[in-house]
């Protein structure tokens, strides 16, 4: 399995991260401090200030080596998994704006499943910080009465898929609601939760929502994928007037990188350049950046150039970002962790097809995930998602 | 030992304070304000046997377990909080459990059932019920009677029924001359329960309704102008338009929505509650005391929203009322073929609040119920449930051909008609003339026929307006090939864009 993360498993995710001298009381503003090393294969973004700056690392896997070198204390900013990325945005628009609440199972007292919310009920009180009883669809309500009625609630759903039992809600009232009440109420909360394929979680806690939601008119879907835009999307997501959902990875918790200290936001409906290149564009979202970017050392390699952009935005696309990068290479390449069937990347060559059909100089290739319940054995979950020697296998081919 | 549910200390209908206020005798022919037993409730002698009490005798079909539950007592209001897990089953200890079922309603209910051939059963009640008049005819012998509102309170009440009816009247008329289409669902019959609420909420209260809700969000204050044009899907409706018959909303007014989908709603009104108790608690605004009214029907009650809600609303001693209006059917469901235990009443001590059966057909029954309740929510002791029954005079919606319905049971329910009632009511109490009443009468068609030439002559939607309330921040809609957010585009604003 490409994606390692020490001691990332659902099963235990409290007790087994790496970050074993993470201090619970930990304020928003601590010093840099000595983490043990995360190994992982996805690109660790040294210049998080600018989007247009990034530069390349060539090592696409971050070894031991590096990083204390890289987080030298003349460097700016400081270093945290993502998980404590998107606690640090929480955090930071809970102080600001005491409208802002969280609702879900489990966010309190237990701090979340995945730790996103520990020590805020402590912080905040459990009114803020509400634990609620195990009913998807009516604290998904819950949520959006107290949104229309002037809170900015948070709502966890503890894994993505646990939200299909509040479809009803997000549906017609999230989405709904600002429309048919002819622009008098708004909705702004913020869904987010773990999802995708994990490590061998079993076909039901493994599901790609984001296919299931993006129809729905009225909502914006954002996908984090590193500890900078993580921080980044949750604050524009809680500021955002509009109800966002906000995709997180079950695999992408313990990634870890260097955010910059001061306040800073990412745009919901813009585009992540990860790599420029030449010779073809490679869209991506959440986890399989990572694979792609692993894809993208072997490519890189044998002579390719590929550019890299994580759309972040599931709904809208940014379109602006895309097509600049299609008219660039006139190449695409969707590499996705959607199933094939009406997900993301079915929508996306849709419209990049009505958008662009002129700049193509081959028709768009999607690598999603198997239309096929993610089995529970490890080496069934392998061949559902997307590798990275499929990626390299369709680059090559896209460009012959 | 049971104190029924409305004692002298209660002031809800005995109101020591002001001696013109009488009991609800003579209003309708049917008693119902009943209140389940607590074991920790005290008697209020006497009680004589000369008055015998309401008691329907309780359904055969495995009730027996159930049939005591946790009760809503006055005592419990304002002093103790509520046990949340007493339940009783020595009821029958109390003296208030009565030897002798009568009950003017279900004699007459008896009356409608059919032979034994009919699939419907009428006896839709069991259990203990207990009726305010006998609680309080003891003290009507003795003093003075008391009334139970004043003359304006009176007309006010008067006023907002028959305006429900006459509206929902002219929507049936201009549904069927073309002025409206897609699904309407009326609301005559139950004005009772619509007025008997919402008259007695603040402005920032908030109530949160069905599709059933064209007469809640004209009690609530929407002007029938504004109501009207949504139906007709001008842009001059409350909700531009946008909505249409099941969507009622109005900020202005605290109506948080017509749902179309039963038991969407309750969660948002649950929702409401939060914030009013967020307000108090976090946001430290003392004097938040706002309510929330969620009203729903008998069918939503088997739904898994309802329980959810009623969960966490007794769990964080939410400020909301649910009300059930019971009108006995879901389009065409029997609620006793489609429910196990048709007391929806009992339902609320299940998980920790009061659960209230009351007469909906009787206006100023609701009322004294819904102070209650009210009251109970805005002191902070958290949720009620109120179960009125109460029944809808035409079809569950204009499309409805109301086929399965027993017209001797619609005969029965139109002879109970809130509006005659109250008229009955005010009249022979001297608290109106026949000519005031007409007065408003006349008052009330002519705001009607206003609404209706209010609307006709509204302006539709322009094409423009199609994507403008898609998203609060139009950025939502995200940027285009060109670079612009999609929403600078021109065509954007003519609702031509592509999107």
């Amino acid at each position: 399995m490409a994606a390692i993360f020490q001691g990332v498993g659902a099963a235990a995710p409290l007790s087994s991260s790496p970050s074993n001298s993470f201090d619970s009381n930990k304020s928003v503003f601590s010093p840099p401090r000595s983490f043990s090393v995360v190994r992982s294969d996805g690109i660790v973004n040294l210049n998080p200030k600018g989007r247009s700056a990034q530069r390349l690392i060539s090592n696409a896997v971050a070894t031991k080596a590096d990083s204390p070198a890289a987080s030298s204390s003349s460097k700016p900013g400081h270093e945290l998994l993502l998980f404590e990325a998107l606690q640090e945005g929480l955090e930071e628009e809970m102080e600001r704006d005491p409208r802002v609440c969280v609702m879900g199972e489990d966010v309190g007292h237990y701090g979340g499943s995945y730790k996103v919310t520990k020590g805020l009920a402590k912080r905040f009180g459990d009114l803020r910080v509400l634990d609620t009883p195990i009913a998807e669809n009516s604290f998904t309500g819950m949520g959006i009465g107290a949104a229309m009625t002037g809170l900015r609630p948070v709502i966890e759903g503890m894994n993505m898929g646990f939200l299909l039992l509040a479809f009803n809600q997000i549906s017609n009232n999230c989405g709904m609601l600002h429309y048919t009440s002819g622009g008098q109420f708004t909705i702004p909360v913020v869904i987010r939760g773990p999802g995708g394929v994990g490590r061998q979680l079993g076909a039901e806690h493994s599901q790609r929502l984001e296919s299931y939601f993006q129809s729905i008119p009225g909502i914006q879907m954002v996908a984090c994928s590193t500890p900078y835009n993580a921080k980044g999307l949750m604050k524009a997501a809680i500021r955002s007037e509009n109800p966002v959902i906000l995709f997180e990875h079950v695999l992408l918790y313990n990634l870890k990188e260097r955010i910059p200290d001061e306040d800073y936001i990412c745009n919901l409906e813009e585009a992540e350049m990860v790599r420029p290149g030449e010779h073809v564009t490679i869209l991506t979202y959440s986890r399989m950046r990572y694979h792609v970017m692993q894809a993208a050392k072997t490519l890189v390699n044998k002579g390719y150039d590929p550019e890299v952009i994580d759309i972040r935005s599931l709904k809208p696309f940014d379109l602006h970002t895309i097509g600049n990068s299609v008219k660039k290479t006139h190449r695409v390449l969707i590499v996705e962790e959607c199933m094939r069937t009406g997900g993301i990347g079915a929508s996306l060559t849709a419209a990049i097809t009505e958008n662009f059909n002129d700049y193509l100089d081959a028709p768009i290739m999607c690598l999603s995930s198997q239309d096929v319940p993610t089995p529970y054995a490890g080496t069934l979950e392998e061949v559902t998602v997307v590798q990275p020697a499929q990626i390299v296998t369709a680059v090559e081919q896209l460009c012959q | 030992m049971g104190r029924m549910g409305f004692s002298p200390k209660h002031a809800c209908l005995t109101d020591e304070k002001d001696p013109n206020r009488q009991k609800i005798t003579n209003l309708t022919s049917c008693l119902l304000v009943s209140c389940q037993l607590n074991l920790h409730c005290e008697v209020r002698p006497p009680f004589s046997s000369k008055f015998p009490l309401p008691f329907f005798p309780s359904l055969p079909i495995g009730t027996k377990a159930t049939k005591m539950s946790t009760a809503f007592s006055a005592a419990n209001f304002s002093t103790q909080s509520f046990p949340l897990n007493h339940t009783s089953t020595t009821s029958h200890d109390s003296p208030l459990v009565f030897a002798k079922p009568t009950s003017q309603f279900l004699r007459s209910t008896r009356k409608l059932r059919l032979s034994s051939s009919s699939k419907l059963n009428l006896n839709r009640r069991s259990g203990t019920v207990v009726a305010v008049s006998d609680v309080v005819k003891q003290k009507k012998s003795k003093s003075t009677p008391t009334l139970l509102i004043t003359k304006e309170e009176g007309l006010e009440l008067y006023e907002d029924m028959v305006l429900g009816r006459a509206f929902e009247d002219m929507c049936a008329q201009m549904y069927y001359r073309g002025k409206m289409f897609g699904f309407v669902h009326l609301y005559n019959g139950q004005e009772a329960v619509s007025t008997g609420f919402i008259k007695l909420l603040k402005q920032q209260d908030s109530v949160v309704s069905t599709y059933r809700d064209h007469v809640h969000a004209l009690s609530k204050g929407v002007p029938a102008r504004a109501v009207m044009s949504e139906l007709f899907g001008k842009t001059t409706g409350c909700c531009r338009g946008q909505g249409g018959s099941m969507h009622m909303f109005s900020r202005e007014h605290n109506l948080l929505g017509g749902f179309a989908f039963i038991g969407e709603g309750i969660p948002v009104a649950t929702g409401a509650a939060f914030t009013s108790k967020y307000k108090r608690e976090v946001l430290k605004e003392a004097d938040c005391d706002h309510v929330t009214l969620a009203f729903f029907g008998d069918g939503t009650c088997n739904n898994g929203q309802f329980f959810e809600c009623l969960n966490m609303a007794a769990l964080w001693k939410l400020p909301i009322v649910f009300v059930v209006e019971n009108n006995l059917w879901a389009i065409g469901m029997s609620h006793l073929r489609s429910t196990s235990d048709p007391q929806i009443y009992k339902k609320g001590p299940a998980f920790g609040m009061p659960g209230i059966h009351v007469d909906g057909m009787d206006v100023l029954k609701v009322r004294e119920v819904a102070k209650e309740a009210i009251g109970r929510a805005r002191r902070g002791e958290g949720p009620t449930l109120v179960e009125c029954e109460t029944y809808r005079f035409r079809g569950h919606s204009l499309a409805d051909p109301d086929e399965l319905r027993d017209p001797a049971e619609k005969a029965h329910y139109a002879a109970r008609d809130p509006i005659t009632a109250l008229k009955k009511y005010l009249t022979e109490n001297n608290l109106a003339s026949d000519a005031e009443l007409k007065a408003i009468d006349k008052k009330i068609d002519e705001v009607v026929e206003d609404a209706v030439e209010f609307a006709d002559e509204s302006p539709v939607p322009p094409r423009s307006q199609l994507l403008e309330n898609v998203f609060a921040d139009p950025k939502g809609f995200g940027i285009g090939p060109d670079g612009r957010y999609r929403c600078e585009d021109p065509k954007f604003t003519e609702g031509t864009a592509h999107v």
